[in-house]
C-alpha cells in the first residue's frame, strides 16, 4: 500500500531506534549508505568501517494486521576491509559508499556494496537446516577413526537448525576505477549495473569481473583543464539503455548507450539558468548536485544541491518543474560553512513509493519532507531525546530573523556537526530509515544511529520499548 | 621547541589572529554595507530637499567605498581561506576530487574578479617588494624543471601558483615526453628555510594532536606565506605558471634528473615516476605516510647546502633501495 494518506499527511512517530548506546561507539560506526531492497523487506546499512549490517522486517502476524513490523538485525558482515594502495602510498578506505540491492530471484538476496575502489557482490543466504547421521563423519564434521568398522550404512537425515544467514562475495569488481566510485546502479536488465567515480562511469556485467566497458569519461586530455567532476549516475529505472549522471557544476546530462559506445555527448542536458541576482563566490559550489534519483515511475528525476531540492521532468530541459528549499537560511551563512568545510556535504534524497513525496536530509539531525501534489513541508528531528516509541514527532522550524518564537531554534545554534546525509524510504510503504548522528551526552566520540519512523497507528496498541542494538 | 621555532610560532598564530579579525570585520562591515544601503537609499527619497542632497550623496559614497574597502578585503580572506584548504589535506587519503576542484574553481574565479579591478597586480606586487632572497631563488632554480612544451598563457597576471591538489597526491602515472613537477618546487622551496625546520615539526606535533582548524590554519598561513613568497620571486624569472596547473598534481609525469644508464637499463620497463618524486620528497625509502609536513620536515633536514649533484646521486640510490624494497617486500 503506498500513498500518503489524507488527514495525516505529515505525521510521523519513531518506530525503532537502532544505534550503539553505551560506551562501545567509535567513528567506524557511521552509517554511510542507507537502503531498502525491492520489497522492504530488508534494509541494509554500511557504515565507515566496511560493515554491512542488513535488517530484516518480522512478518506481520496474521492475527494483527494492522501492526507494523519490526525490522531485526539480520546479517552482519565486513564487506571492505582498509587496503594500502603501494603505488601511490595511499590509504584506501574501507568506508561503505553505496549499496545496492539486486532483484531477488530466489531464495537468496544479492547486493552490490561498494568503497572507494572496488564493488563486490554479496549473495545472502539462509540456511535453517543441516544434515545428521553422516557415516564417515561424526558430529562436528571430522572423519570416523576408522571406516572399515562400519557394518550399516544409514541415509543422512535433514534436521532443523537454528536459522543461520551467512553472507559471501561471490564477485569482486576490482581495479576499474582511478578515481573514488561514489555511486552504483543496478540497471533494468538485472544484468548489467554501472558505476561511476569522479571522472569516469563504467558498465559492467554482473557475471563478468574482469572486464568493464567505459561508457562516460570526462577526464580532460589536461588535468590542468578539469573543472567539473561527475557526483552521481543512476540507470533509469525501465529503459535499460538510458542513465544520467550529474556534476559539480549543477548540471545533469542523460545519456542512451545505443547512440555511442562511449556515451560523452549526452542525448539530453539539463541545467537551470542562474539567477543573476543571487550570485556568489559559492555560487557554483551550491549548486553542485550530490544526488540525482529517478522517480519510481521513470518519468521524472530529482537532485539535490546544497540548498535545494529540484524535480525534473525528462522531457524539459531548461528548467526543473518543481523547486524545495530545504534550508534557505544558510545562504546568509555560506562563508562559515564554507570555512568549516560543511559546503561540502552531501546529502542524499529520496523519493517514497508513489513519487508524490520526497525527503532530504539536513543540519542538526533535522530532515525535510515534502508533498509534491500539496506542495507542504514538514521539518522533523531525529534525536534520541526526543525519540518516545510510538510519540508522534514535533514539527520543528528554524527562525532566521530576530525574534525566536517558542519552541523556534535559530541558525546560529544548529548543531552543523550533526548532519542527516542518508535517508531511504521503503518502496511501498510509509517507512523511513533515518541516519543521524549523534553525540551522546557522556561521551565526547560520535555514533551513528538509525532511526526508523512510520506512521502512527491508526488504533493506539499498548506502548513497548522498542529500544534495539545494531 | 626550540626558541625561534617558538617565536616563529607565536608570530604566525598572531597573523593569523589578526586575519581572522580582519576577516570577521569585514563580514561584519558587509553586513553593515547591506543594512546601510537601505537606510541611505531611504534618506535621499525622503528628505528630498536639494540642500541636503549633497551632503547625502557624499554620505553614500563614503558607504560606497567603504563596502568596496569590506568587499575586497573579505575576497582576499576568501581567496587565503580557499589556498590553504588546497594545501591542507589529508595526506593518508588521497583528496576528495570534487571539493578540490570546486576550491580551485573558486580561486579562479576570484582572480578573474580580481584581474578585471586591478587588485590582482597590486597583490603580487606587493609580495614581490617585501622579498630579495636570493637563496630562495637559487633553490627554486635548481629544483624547477620548466618544461618546454607548457604554454605560457600570457592573457593576465598569473595567480598564486602556492597550491595543489592536496599537496603530493598524484592520482595517475603518466609517463610523458616533457616533464615538469608542478607545484613540488615552491613546496620544496620553502622547506629550505632552515628557520621553518622547527615551525614543521609543531605543525607536526599540532596537527597529530588534531588541532581546531583555527589553529591548522595559523600554521598553514604561515607556510603558505612563506610558499608564495617563493614563488613570487621565481615566477619573474621564468614565466608565471598558470592557475590550471593545480591539476598537474594529479599526474606525474616522466621521470626525473639524469638517471644512472645502467640503473636505467636495469630498470627500464619498471615505471619509476612515482618512486622518483616518493624519494625525493621523503630523502629515504619511502614511507606509508607521506603528509605535507613529513616532507618538508624530511627536506628541510637536508638544508641548502645538500642542492647540488650529490643529492641527484642519492636519490638515485633510494630509488634504487625503493624500488628493490617494493619488489622484494611486497
Amino acid at each position: 500500500m503506498a500513498g500518503v494518506g489524507g488527514g495525516n499527511d505529515f505525521q510521523w512517530c519513531f518506530s525503532q531506534v537502532k544505534g550503539a548506546i553505551d560506551e562501545d561507539v567509535a567513528e567506524a560506526d557511521i552509517i554511510s549508505t542507507v537502503e531498502f531492497n525491492y520489497s522492504g523487506d530488508l534494509l541494509a546499512t554500511g557504515d565507515k568501517g566496511g560493515r554491512v549490517v542488513i535488517f530484516q522486517r518480522e512478518q506481520e502476524s496474521k492475527n494483527r494486521p494492522h501492526s507494523r513490523g519490526e525490522y531485526n538485525v539480520y546479517s552482519t558482515f565486513q564487506s571492505h576491509e582498509p587496503e594500502f594502495d603501494y603505488l601511490k602510498s595511499l590509504e584506501i578506505e574501507e568506508k561503505i559508499n553505496k549499496i545496492r540491492w539486486l532483484p531477488q530471484q530466489n531464495a537468496a538476496h544479492f547486493l552490490l556494496s561498494t568503497n572507494d575502489k572496488t564493488i563486490k557482490l554479496w549473495k545472502i543466504s539462509e540456511r535453517d537446516k543441516r544434515a545428521e547421521g553422516y557415516n564417515l563423519k561424526d558430529e562436528e564434521g571430522r572423519l570416523r577413526g576408522d571406516p572399515f568398522r562400519i557394518t550399516s550404512l544409514r541415509v543422512p537425515v535433514l534436521m532443523p537448525m537454528d536459522l543461520m544467514v551467512e553472507a559471501s562475495p561471490r564477485r569482486i569488481f576490482a581495479n576499474a576505477h582511478t578515481y573514488h566510485i561514489n555511486s552504483i546502479s543496478v540497471n533494468s536488465d538485472h544484468e548489467t549495473y554501472l558505476s561511476a567515480d569522479d571522472l569516469r562511469i563504467n558498465l559492467w556485467h554482473l557475471e563478468i569481473t574482469d572486464r568493464s566497458f567505459n561508457i562516460v569519461d570526462i577526464k580532460p586530455a589536461n588535468m590542468e583543464e578539469l573543472t567539473e567532476v561527475i557526483t552521481a549516475a543512476e540507470c533509469h529505472p525501465h529503459q535499460c539503455n538510458v542513465f544520467v549522471y550529474s556534476s559539480s557544476k549543477g548540471t545533469i546530462r542523460l545519456c542512451d548507450m545505443r547512440a555511442a559506445a562511449l556515451c560523452d555527448r549526452h542525448t539530453k542536458f539539463f541545467e537551470e539558468p542562474e539567477d543573476p541576482s543571487s550570485r556568489s563566490f559559492f555560487s557554483e559550489i551550491i549548486s553542485s548536485i550530490s544526488d540525482v534519483k529517478f522517480s519510481h515511475s521513470g518519468r521524472y528525476m530529482m537532485t539535490r544541491d546544497y540548498l535545494s531540492v529540484k524535480v525534473w521532468d525528462l522531457n524539459m530541459e531548461n528548467r526543473p518543474v518543481e523547486t524545495y528549499q530545504v534550508h534557505e537560511y544558510l545562504r546568509s551563512k555560506l562563508c562559515s560553512l564554507y570555512e568549516n568545510d560543511c559546503i561540502f556535504d552531501k546529502f542524499e534524497c529520496c523519493w517514497n513509493g508513489s513519487d508524490s513525496a520526497i525527503m532530504t536530509g539536513s543540519y542538526n539531525n533535522f530532515f525535510r519532507m515534502f508533498d509534491r501534489s500539496t506542495r507542504r513541508d514538514i521539518t522533523l528531528e531525529a534525536s534520541r531525546e526526543s525519540s518516545k516509541p510510538r510519540a508522534l514527532l514535533k514539527p520543528r522550524k528554524v527562525c532566521t530573523g530576530g525574534k525566536r518564537k517558542k519552541d523556534e531554534i535559530s541558525v546560529d545554534s544548529l548543531d552543523f556537526n550533526k548532519k542527516i546525509l542518508h535517508t531511504a524510504w521503503h518502496p511501498k510503504e510509509n517507512v523511513i530509515a533515518v541516519a543521524a548522528t549523534n553525540n551522546l551526552s557522556s561521551l565526547p566520540d560520535v555514533s551513528a544511529t538509525l532511526y526508523l519512523l512510520a506512521k502512527p497507528p491508526l488504533k493506539n496498541p499498548p506502548l513497548k520499548k522498542m529500544l534495539g542494538r545494531r | 621547541m626550540s626558541t625561534l621555532g617558538v617565536l616563529v610560532w607565536l608570530y604566525s598564530a598572531a597573523l593569523a589572529l589578526r586575519r581572522k579579525l580582519c576577516y570577521v570585520n569585514a563580514c561584519a562591515a558587509q553586513q553593515d554595507r547591506t543594512r546601510m544601503f537601505p537606510k541611505g537609499t531611504k534618506r535621499k527619497c525622503s528628505d528630498g530637499g536639494s540642500g541636503d542632497e549633497a551632503t547625502e550623496e557624499a554620505g553614500v559614497a563614503d558607504v560606497v567605498k567603504a563596502a568596496a574597502a569590506s568587499y575586497s578585503l573579505q575576497r582576499q580572506c576568501l581567496l587565503d581561506m580557499s589556498l590553504i584548504k588546497l594545501q591542507l589535506c589529508h595526506m593518508l587519503v588521497e583528496p576528495n576530487l570534487c571539493r578540490s576542484v570546486l576550491i580551485a574553481n573558486t580561486v579562479r574565479q576570484i582572480q578573474e574578479e580580481m584581474t578585471r579591478d586591478g587588485s590582482w597586480q597590486i597583490m603580487t606586487e606587493a609580495f614581490n617588494a617585501s622579498q630579495g632572497l636570493s637563496e630562495r631563488l637559487v633553490a627554486s632554480e635548481i629544483l624547477c624543471r620548466p618544461s618546454a612544451a607548457r604554454e605560457v598563457d600570457e592573457e593576465g597576471p598569473k595567480p598564486f601558483p602556492a597550491v595543489g591538489y592536496g599537496g603530493c597526491h598524484l592520482e595517475e602515472v603518466v609517463v610523458a615526453e616533457d616533464a615538469t613537477l608542478m607545484g613540488m618546487p615552491m613546496m620544496l622551496a620553502a622547506a629550505r628555510e632552515e628557520e621553518e625546520e622547527d615551525e614543521e615539526e609543531e605543525e607536526e606535533e599540532e596537527e597529530e594532536e588534531e588541532e581546531e582548524e583555527e589553529e591548522e590554519e595559523e600554521e598553514e598561513e604561515e607556510e603558505e606565506e612563506e610558499e608564495e613568497e617563493v614563488v613570487q620571486v621565481q615566477r619573474p624569472a621564468e614565466g608565471s605558471k598558470t592557475m590550471d596547473q593545480v591539476y598537474g598534481k594529479f599526474e606525474i609525469k616522466s621521470p626525473a634528473p639524469s638517471p644512472d644508464p645502467a640503473l636505467e637499463e636495469l630498470f627500464s620497463d619498471v615505471d619509476t615516476s612515482y618512486y622518483d618524486l616518493d624519494t625525493m620528497l621523503t630523502g629515504v625509502q619511502g614511507t606509508p605516510k607521506v603528509g605535507p609536513y613529513d616532507l618538508l620536515e624530511n627536506l628541510s633536514s637536508h638544508g641548502p647546502t645538500s642542492v647540488g649533484p650529490s643529492s641527484t646521486c642519492r636519490t638515485d640510490l633510494n630509488e634504487l633501495d625503493h624500488i628493490m624494497e617494493i619488489i622484494v617486500g611486497s
